[in-house]
């Protein structure tokens, strides 16, 4: 099991070194997106889309915050389901340019493709453990849609720190930890 | 006055079992870390470590704080049996700032969030002798709850048959639900029935075994043959697949065999709280 910590954004040959069963812990900005939020971004016009999100990692999480004072605090930010999104990931990968997704679960051949061809990774955040990624993110930087799609379902903008233990579930060899399901 | 109060006790339910858990599921989870090497037990640390967080912050352990879910047996003669329903929806509408809970209520074909968020609470009443209620709160996440799923089958399949159903649920869910799950399988009744027994099963601790000798061995056979599928914690692979399999039975149809299979993340939210006729509360 190799450890690796690393610093968002991670460039295409850092990406290339990284296999099914490494264990990585990131740092940097990272963006959610849920089930709404996948439709959106793939429907909004190529003028529309949000710059600041571009090749960040994609992170399934529909987070739990509070708001005190004007501030935002991340009680409670775990992944969510990641083969929800399996029909249109590749998509949205390509639109905004996003190399990692960040989830739970695995997903299916249309990403394990994307994966290959980007080249890209799918990290696995233990799913449940929501109170402990919360702490591993150190601050809320912009949350997009929050009218709109509400909490869950809003585009949140993290700035995470050693953010993990992430296990590469999915490589851009095309190799899978959940091959065997 | 003692509404308040009991509305104060419910609250105190919805935050326990969403921010702690079940002794015997910590030390199933314990056991099963054991048990595992490698990746799997490194999925373990970080459940044993995202329980202790919860706990001493006393915050939800998951973001997914679930579909409210209360399981009410209502003793006959208690003196709060026509205030109770409006206490447990004042409860969720205080615990969703106070907890807090995610905002979880959509309309089912706008998907728009509602406005009143307590609408997707749900509450199974059963009626019983005495005069205490006692409220089993149950919240249960989408991960999940995605993954049950209700079959009919022919009453010759029995036994084979249900085995096979529960493992082809599990097999289909791989990773989605949060392994290590929990599986509560309802057998008999009608297609309500099934399921709700399925749930209701979940509520037996962890490591107990269903009195009936027959019925105990369907269940040890089907944690057996769940841990060999290999699916692991997180789906990443390992010897844990299940912390447990819980079956419920009741008498149903000669022509029927309903089979309601509910999966349950290890995430195994839930507590209850007791409600004596002098309206003092205990939570659990």
């Amino acid at each position: 099991m190799t450890e690796v910590h690393l610093t968002i954004p991670l460039p295409p040959e850092q990406i290339q070194l990284l296999h099914a069963g490494d264990i990585v812990y990131l740092t940097g900005r990272v963006f959610t997106a849920r089930d709404k939020a996948h439709q959106l971004l793939l429907s909004l016009p190529d003028s529309k889309l949000p710059k600041e999100l571009q090749s960040l990692p994609l992170y399934h999480c529909g987070p739990l915050v509070k708001k005190t004072d004007k501030h935002w605090t991340v009680i409670s930010a775990g992944p969510t389901t990641s083969q929800r999104f399996e029909s249109n990931e590749a998509d949205v990968m390509a639109r905004m340019h996003v190399s990692v997704i960040i989830g739970k679960g695995g997903m299916g051949p249309k990403t394990a493709d994307a994966l290959r061809t980007t080249p890209g990774v799918f990290l696995a955040y233990t799913g449940g453990a929501g109170v402990l990624a919360a702490d591993q993110i150190t601050r809320v930087v912009d949350v997009l849609w929050l009218k709109e799609l509400g909490m869950a379902d809003a585009v949140w903008v993290f700035e995470v720190k050693e953010f993990g233990p992430l296990v590469v579930g999915m490589d851009a060899y095309g190799s899978s930890l959940y091959a065997h399901l | 006055m003692t509404t308040q109060n009991i509305t104060k006790g419910i609250i105190e339910l919805i935050r326990t079992a969403e921010t702690t858990l079940p002794r015997d599921v910590i030390t199933a989870l314990k056991d099963a870390r054991h048990n595992e090497t490698g990746i799997a037990k490194r999925q373990l640390d970080t459940i044993l470590s995202a329980i202790d967080l919860g706990k001493k912050t006393r915050r939800p352990v998951c973001q997914d704080t679930g579909t409210q879910t209360f399981f009410i047996e209502a003793g006959c003669d208690s003196p709060f049996l026509g205030s109770i329903h409006e206490c447990i929806h004042t409860a969720v509408r205080h615990a969703i700032d106070d907890v807090p809970l995610r905002p979880n209520a959509v309309n089912p074909l706008t998907r728009k969030n509602e406005t009143d968020q307590t609408q997707s609470l749900l509450t199974y009443w059963t009626m019983i002798d005495g005069d205490t209620i006692t409220i089993h709160a149950l919240p249960k996440g989408s991960g999940s709850e995605n993954m049950s799923r209700l079959r009919m089958l022919e009453p010759w399949e029995g036994f084979d048959g249900i085995i096979d159903e529960v493992l082809e649920a599990v097999f289909a869910a791989g990773g989605r639900p949060c392994p290590p799950i929990l599986v509560g399988v309802g057998i008999g009744g009608d297609a309500i029935t099934a399921l709700r027994l399925g749930k209701e099963s979940l509520l037996r601790p962890v490591g107990t075994r269903h009195p009936d000798p027959r019925v105990a061995t369907l269940e040890n056979d089907l944690i057996t043959k769940l841990n060999d599928t290999g699916i692991g914690p997180m789906g990443l692979g390992g010897k844990t697949t299940v912390l447990d399999v819980h079956v419920k039975t009741a008498s149903c149809h000669p022509a029927s065999l309903p089979v309601g299979i509910i999966i349950q993340c290890w995430a195994h939210r839930h507590a209850t709280m007791t409600l004596s006729a002098d309206g003092t509360w205990e939570v659990r």
